[in-house]
């Protein structure tokens, strides 16, 4: 078993965050894992992105060109990686951010008001993990608690955040639960 | 019969190798004596250049590490980081120190590294032949200036003690000359002032000493020492820049 | 137990267990984790981080610091190595062992931050003037950003010489899990170096040799060090070769996307394997040696074909040698790299028939 996910943004979002998340959670769970950033002036007031690679195996190329998943956080994201994804991937897409609708016919994409869910939590700033809960929810890579449990220790020194965003994880997922998510 | 004058224990007995009339020989017996005195002879380490100075670790009896062209403030730097007790000089000439090098002397001055430097500087590339060096003078014939340094077209001679005392981490920026007894005997206090200093971790010490290239210049010894002074002194000052 | 980390400051990690407690460096990308990570850990532990002018001055620091027989190192990309060549050079001459990093991107010139592996030649076959081989080891995880730089500072000690380590972009940037076995060599007492003398001899450290017979004989010492090098160091990675018939050759981040490769040729009936030199110099030409049942040889640079010289030297006209390369920051998908491997499994068919 190998997940390769891609998960784009600007810069901000808290896009490499969740890929960190991501791997050190699965990482607890004795997986091989992969994280990479997308970097140098790129990086900078514009396109953030990673890929996060989690296996039971060795893995191979740190370079995806063609991921399974993909959370998209911005409509710039959308344009650039929606091609790449492989048919019957699955695509988490920020609704909140995005104006257009989803070309690929041949992809399951679930489109989540990240931004607004989030600020209706009290910060829009996590929309990051209301994406990233409704992608748990479907691709149970990682545990759900295990990476809730991660959370905590990445925000050790800030209770009220490690409240929010699990809240916003939570509602992520029940997002997922709703049947209204596709157009 | 009493011995009155000797080798200091700091030279090799190494024949000098310099032309007749270079200053080279005065200066490095400038520099062992002081070791002598200073009795840090098993614990200094000194830096040699590329330029006619180039085998100075034949004639300094002590270890010696060869830098390349102009680096010599860079390697004392690595020396003297992982050998703090140890004291640490270069010796380089006016190519080797103000063209090339001129990057690793300033920030080597303004990093504040406790090294002590050795500058001598006769206006002229001496080992190659005779070219125009940084500090040439305008008007100077040399092999790249057969008609003579032109501001226009070269520049102007550097000069470095002055730029050096204007940085936050230079303590001791002095220029001396050898072009007479007492000159000399002001460049030996200078040198050994410029050890003491990095003995009591006084920052970056640099001596610049005006010297002669009676082969370069073409002329003899003792026109030399008059050339030095009537048209180098006049140009580059003797005196202290900063002494903190 | 296991961490992760980010590829550079693996390396730092690497260095600091493996003794090192000196670095001198100037900022570049993409390499910049390493000097932050050392800049961080060094004051605890006693190191000296120092961020110097420029690359040339970093390198004569790393001079100056091996000459006093510790463990030193500098990092850079690239355009960085370039400017150090000439301290490099000096260092091969005055046999003084340390860690150079080398964290490629793309050239030539300025070219791009994005990872390439366009430098091998500049690493391999003396980028510097002179006869005079570095050691360098090519990771290809970021377990072997850890391992590498125990090993490159032990070879570096062990043979009196500058070694490389010379990873990309990729590695540099990517974060895996690795664990920090402990390091367990000692650090050799070195007899060579200046310091406080205590009564010693003095010692001199240099690299001119006016005297041509004398040069030559320093050149003849300096070869005869290599021989014994090349003869006791050839590292490599044997990868589902045992029945293959096509073998890719790659290093470094290649040798990741050639796994993967490898993998999805398999599943269409294609016996491919994986040849990765972990010792780019000396080249592991003893991997070479024992061809089998093997065809062709497809290497595999993110260059327009460096390595594969030495891969050809190395099998000697035996099989045919394919090349296949991108450049400037671009990275071969698997894709990509299957089909090279189709085309010539066809071909192979065609021979048989």
């Amino acid at each position: 078993m190998q997940e390769d996910l891609i998960i784009a943004g600007f810069g901000g979002q808290g896009i490499m965050l969740i890929g960190q998340l991501l791997v050190y959670s699965a990482l607890e769970e004795n997986k091989n894992v992969l994280w990479m950033p997308s970097y140098g002036p790129e990086t900078r007031g514009g396109f953030a992105n990673c890929t996060v690679i989690i296996s039971n195996e060795e893995i191979g190329s740190p370079i995806v060109a063609h991921p399974q998943s993909m959370i998209i956080m911005n409509l710039p994201s959308l344009d650039r990686f929606e091609d790449e994804l492989i048919p019957q991937g699955l695509m988490i897409v920020n609704d909140s951010l995005i104006n257009r609708k989803i070309k690929r016919e041949d992809i399951n994409f679930y489109l989540i008001p990240a931004t607004e869910i989030a600020d209706n939590l009290g910060n829009a700033k996590a929309a990051n993990m209301v994406d990233l809960g409704a992608y748990l929810k479907i691709k149970n890579v990682v545990d759900f608690t295990l990476t809730e449990k991660t959370l905590e220790k990445f925000f050790a020194n800030n209770s009220s955040l490690i409240e929010l965003n699990k809240k916003a994880l939570e509602r992520g997922a029940q997002e997922i639960a709703k049947e209204t998510l596709k157009p | 019969m009493k011995k009155v004058f000797e080798r200091p224990k700091s030279l090799t007995d190494v024949h000098f190798t310099y032309c007749a009339g270079c200053t080279h020989g005065m200066i490095h017996r400038m520099v062992a004596e002081t070791i002598d005195e200073l009795k840090i002879q098993d614990r200094t380490i000194g830096v040699s250049p590329v330029g006619c100075s180039v085998f100075a670790y034949e004639f300094f009896n002590f270890d010696m590490v060869a830098a390349s062209h102009g680096r010599a403030p860079a390697v004392a730097t690595g020396l003297k980081r992982s050998l703090p007790e140890c004291i640490i000089f270069t010796y380089q000439g006016d190519g080797d120190l103000a063209a090339i090098g001129t990057a690793e002397i300033v920030h080597a001055a303004t990093r504040g590294e406790n090294i002590t430097v050795i500058f001598v500087n006769n206006a002229i590339y001496g080992m190659t032949g005779g070219q125009m060096a940084p500090t040439t003078l305008i008007g100077q014939k040399t092999e790249t200036t057969p008609f003579g340094r032109d501001a226009r077209a070269h520049g102007y001679p550097i000069r470095i003690a002055e730029m050096l005392a204007t940085l936050e981490g230079s303590s001791y920026i002095v220029r001396t000359s050898t072009h007479n007894p007492q000159n000399v005997r002001k460049t030996k206090l200078a040198v050994k002032k410029a050890f003491e200093n990095q003995l009591n971790n006084k920052n970056f010490n640099l001596v610049e000493i005006l010297s002669t290239c009676p082969s370069n210049w073409g002329l003899d010894s003792i026109q030399s020492l008059k050339w030095l002074e009537e048209n180098m002194i006049p140009y580059f000052p003797l005196g202290e820049f900063k002494n903190i | 137990m296991k961490i992760l980390m980010k590829g550079n400051e693996a390396i730092g990690e690497g260095a600091i267990r493996a003794g090192c407690r000196y670095f001198f460096g100037y900022p570049i990308t993409p390499q910049s984790e390493l000097p932050a990570y050392l800049a961080e850990k060094f004051p605890s532990i006693g190191g000296v981080f120092l961020q110097a002018e420029s690359e040339i001055s970093a390198i004569n620091m790393v001079y100056g610091a091996s000459c006093a027989g510790v463990r030193v190192m500098t990092s850079s990309s690239s355009p960085g190595i370039s400017l150090k060549q000439e301290g490099i050079s000096y260092l091969a001459a005055a046999e003084l062992p340390c860690l150079i990093v080398n964290v490629m991107r793309g050239g030539p010139g300025l070219g791009t931050i994005q990872p390439s592996q366009s430098d091998y030649f500049q690493a391999t076959k003396g980028g510097g003037h002179g006869d005079y081989h570095l050691i360098v080891l090519a990771p290809h995880s970021v377990q072997e950003m850890v391992d590498l730089t125990y090993l490159a500072f032990d070879l570096a000690d062990q043979y009196r010489n500058p070694a490389m380590i010379l990873a990309d972009g990729i590695l540099g940037q990517m974060m895996e899990a690795v664990e920090l076995k402990e390091y367990a060599s000692e650090i050799p007492h070195k007899n060579w170096a200046v310091g406080k003398s205590q009564g010693r001899k003095r010692n001199i450290i240099t690299s001119i040799y006016i005297d041509p017979k004398v040069l030559e004989q320093h050149n003849l010492r300096l070869q005869a060090k290599y021989k014994i090098i090349k003869a006791h160091e050839e590292r490599a990675e044997e990868w589902m070769k045992e029945d293959a018939e096509i073998i890719i050759a790659a290093y470094g981040t290649v040798a990741r996307i050639a796994k993967s490769v490898i993998k999805k040729a398999r599943e269409k009936g294609i016996k491919a394997g994986l040849i990765r030199p972990i010792t780019l110099w000396p080249f592991p030409d003893k991997y070479f040696q024992d061809l089998g049942k093997i065809k062709r040889i497809l290497t595999v640079e993110l260059s327009s074909g460096q390595m594969v010289e030495d891969v050809r030297l190395a099998v000697n006209g035996r099989i045919p040698v394919e090349f296949y390369g991108r450049m400037g920051g671009m990275v071969p998908s698997i894709e990509e790299i299957l089909e090279q491997i189709e085309k010539i499994n066809s071909q192979i068919e065609r021979v048989k028939l």
